[in-house]
């Protein structure tokens, strides 16, 4: 999950459309009853509460998709681009897209860490809807179950995308997604604070290492990163191991444990909290907002808040610092993708596509990368993104030499993530021995 | 024929009272002949059964649907490859017990087993000991106890995912409070990384839990205390057993049923918590505080294999149950012999 920033509630209540809302009610706790019933009683009211909750609130655009499920003009939209940020600049894009089609829609906004159960739930229940966003690396699993429509079909093309970014719609050369635009993730810095140490960002990992011990002392660390036990720990990992010349599909190599012991040096140096093995990416951020961090592993989509919250702190961002001079940065490609659903409902499948294509044309992903700070994927269109928007410009830098998470693995990623995160978590924690730890990982995947 | 004679008897049992929407002079004279009748036929034979069946069909029908349907599915799908598409597709291979296999010959298994053995007993005993003091400190009376019992039950009012929250930033390592605090009394010179080292972290979490489940053994001790009659502290006062000796022959003896009760509650929520982990730690760090609960949580959520996470989260359910079970036996057993 670490490719958008998902505020807990910023979710605005969805318009009452008032219509068989009781059907829903019954439909919505039976399919939230069929999607969790591995659960023993306590934890299943744990998990239970907030899926209601999300039901309960998507009831009203819900109601909407089945009184209209006649219509094939009349598309159902979920994703979980909640903050006013996303949200408005979204609903503008599709409305003046369906306008232009002559469609209409109705958008279903769940909470970022609900949208997998709502799908498991809407999969069980035969209620995909027309149009579905998903995080980039559940892709491949969703695509792989059949839910979803091959693109192709409707003269989708990615002809001009940069290339990994196609890649990440796609499983086993068929492509599923469109992603609009994209996120990465590089490196910020505190120029006041290397100003005054005297000291030049950062290139390679020699110079980050002792940057961040002359600007570590007084209460401020050196450098901030996630190292946390979830995906959003593996994903900052990926750059130092892709860069290095590592590989998930093996990870018992010394360019793999090569990334981790560079890891663990800067804990050891002390130029890093030990924190950082809880910490998030939007807690390093904070870190970094603080002034308790000089440099900060993060992405894009927290330059909003940055902004917003501390307007005083002067800042800046370079690519990812490489094992040795010459080295290329390899960041991970994070950002949400578009799909199709198979509903079963060929005129629908086909308008959603008709949608999702105007819904993608390079002026729309101009608009959504400069309203959210993500880059977009299209190349021409990101290379013109760059030259508007210098600030963003070592983003679409570092988007150009990305690599999508699960290109190699496929569904099988989510498994050699767990491993990743946990491995390091032992170099950082426990002081494995990185190659012993990677070896325990390669194995647990194997 | 069975809802006929109910809904007449309870009929005759309203009208001898004055009943709403019936004026009273009416209530009165319609007393008798239709309600006596069928009240003597619900005394005869066979449908007296139906009857008495028809009364507890709501709650069975309840326990099957909410409690049984969910453990037996629970079970089937332990011996089914029961993953992501399966949402999608509906094809669950039964694949016998290899889910089974998987789940308990993964390494992590024998680490979450241990730590949910730890967890349950560090956090039972914490609870129990320090709730049980509490307890028997505000039986005496003194001014403000009544407002000092109702904060003490604080963070059985908290929502646990706020109490999470709250925690980890007490015990954050670097400007956490509780290492503030204990540098300023001069106990540690070196911060703690409460959840940030896995010698600590179960340690911290264990903590956190203890703290939590300390209002639910007050409030039972303390009203089982309530309910043992002064007078046979004053008798035993007669006979020399105050203090400890009071506390030994008097007190325990008579708690025994509620310290059951806490006991065997304490340790089936115990064994199940998920939440505060996952809300504290996430099961880390490198699988320090991971559980038998947040490892299936794990599974099913995280990997999205539902079989092997079923698998598990059975395997939990026997624990609990084979504890349950020896648990109540010795109970029986010792009051029995009590």
């Amino acid at each position: 999950m670490p490719t958008a920033p998902r505020p807990p509630s910023a979710s605005r209540p969805p318009a009452d459309r008032g219509d068989d809302r009781v059907p829903r009610l019954i439909d919505a706790a039976r399919t939230a009853r069929a999607a969790q019933p591995v659960l023993s009683r306590r934890r299943l009211g744990a998990l239970l509460a907030p899926a209601a909750l999300a039901s309960t609130a998507a009831l009203g655009l819900a109601g909407c998709g089945s009184s209209s499920s006649s219509d094939p003009t009349s598309l159902r939209i979920v994703d979980y681009y909640n903050t006013p940020a996303d949200d408005v600049v979204i609903e503008e894009t599709f409305t003046k897209s369906a306008k232009d089609l002559g469609l209409t829609f109705s958008r279903e906004k769940v909470p970022g860490d609900q949208l997998i159960p709502k799908v498991l739930q809407m999969g069980s229940s035969k209620t995909l809807p027309d149009i579905l966003m998903l995080d980039n690396p559940d892709l491949p699993q969703l695509a792989a179950s059949g839910a979803l429509a091959p693109l192709e079909q409707y003269g989708f093309s990615t002809e001009g995308f940069t290339p990994s970014i196609a890649d990440l719609g796609m499983l086993d050369g068929t492509l599923y997604a469109i992603a609009p635009t994209v996120n990465t993730i590089a490196l910020f810095f505190n120029v006041p604070m290397l100003e005054k140490a005297g000291i030049d960002p950062p290139t390679t990992w020699e110079e980050t290492r002792e940057a961040a011990r002359v600007l570590t002392g007084d209460g401020t660390y050196g450098i901030a990163f996630s190292a946390i036990a979830t995906y959003e720990g593996t994903f900052q990992f990926m750059p130092f191991m892709w860069s290095n010349g590592g590989d998930e599909k093996d990870l018992a190599t010394p360019e793999v444990a090569g990334a981790a012991e560079f890891w663990s040096q800067l804990l050891q140096d002390g130029s890093a909290s030990r924190s950082v093995v809880n910490w998030g990416q939007g807690d390093a951020m904070d870190q970094f907002k603080a002034g308790k961090a000089a440099m900060v592993v993060n992405g894009p989509w927290n330059i909003a808040g940055l902004t917003a919250d501390t307007p005083d702190l002067e800042w800046d961002v370079v690519t990812l610092p490489v094992p040795r001079s010459g080295a290329e940065s390899i960041a991970p490609l994070g950002g949400e993708v578009w799909t199709v659903p198979v509903t079963g409902d060929e005129e629908k499948q086909r308008n959603a596509a008709k949608l999702l294509k105007s819904f993608v044309a390079p002026e729309n992903q101009l608009r959504m990368g400069t309203a959210r700070s993500t880059i977009p994927g299209h190349a021409a269109t990101a290379e013109q993104f760059a030259s508007e928007h210098p600030d963003l410009a070592t983003f679409v830098e570092q988007v150009s030499t990305a690599r999508a998470r699960t290109g190699e693995l496929g569904p099988e990623w989510p498994r050699t993530a767990k491993a990743i995160y946990t491995a390091n978590q032992e170099v950082l924690v426990d002081d494995t021995d990185p190659a012993k730890a990677f070896d325990e990982a390669a194995r647990t995947v194997s | 024929m069975t809802s006929t004679s109910t809904a007449s008897s309870a009929d005759g049992l309203a009208s001898v009272g004055p009943r709403d929407g019936r004026p009273a002079p009416r209530a009165g004279t319609a007393d008798g002949a239709p309600a006596a009748r069928p009240g003597r036929r619900r005394r005869r034979g066979g449908e007296g059964l139906l009857v008495r069946y028809a009364f507890i069909a709501p709650a069975v029908l309840y326990l099957l649907l909410f409690y049984g349907y969910p453990i037996v599915k629970n079970v089937v799908m332990s011996f089914q490859a029961y993953d992501f598409s399966t949402f999608f597709n509906g094809s669950a291979p039964f694949v016998g017990l290899d889910n089974y296999a998987t789940a308990l010959s993964n390494p992590i298994f024998l680490k979450a087993l241990a730590n949910t053995g730890l967890f349950t007993v560090g956090s039972i005993i914490g609870q129990f000991v320090i709730g049980l003091g509490l307890s028997l400190y505000f039986r005496k009376h003194f001014p403000l106890s009544g407002v000092l019992r109702s904060l003490l039950l604080l963070p059985w009012l908290l929502p646990m995912i706020v109490s999470a929250a709250v925690w980890r930033w007490i015990l954050e390592q670097d400007s956490g409070v509780l290492n503030r605090f204990l540098e300023s009394i001069g106990l540690i010179s070196e911060p703690i990384g409460w959840l940030t080292s896995s010698d600590t972290a179960l340690v911290a979490v264990i903590m956190v839990n203890i703290w939590l489940g300390i209002p639910f053994n007050v409030a039972l001790l303390y009203s089982g205390l309530q309910a043992i009659p002064e007078e046979l502290y004053e008798a035993g006062q007669l006979d020399g057993a105050t203090g400890w000796k009071a506390f030994r022959h008097i007190t325990l003896p008579l708690l025994r049923p509620v310290v059951s009760v806490v006991l065997l509650l304490g340790v089936i929520y115990t064994i199940k918590v998920l939440d505060l982990i996952i809300g504290l730690t996430g099961g880390g760090p490198a699988n320090a505080t991971q559980t038998l609960a947040t490892r299936s949580y794990e599974l099913s959520f995280l990997e999205f294999d539902f079989g092997q996470g079923a698998a598990l989260s059975n395997v939990l359910i026997l624990i609990a149950l084979l504890f349950s079970v020896v648990y109540l036996r010795a109970n029986a057993r010792a009051a029995k012999n009590g």
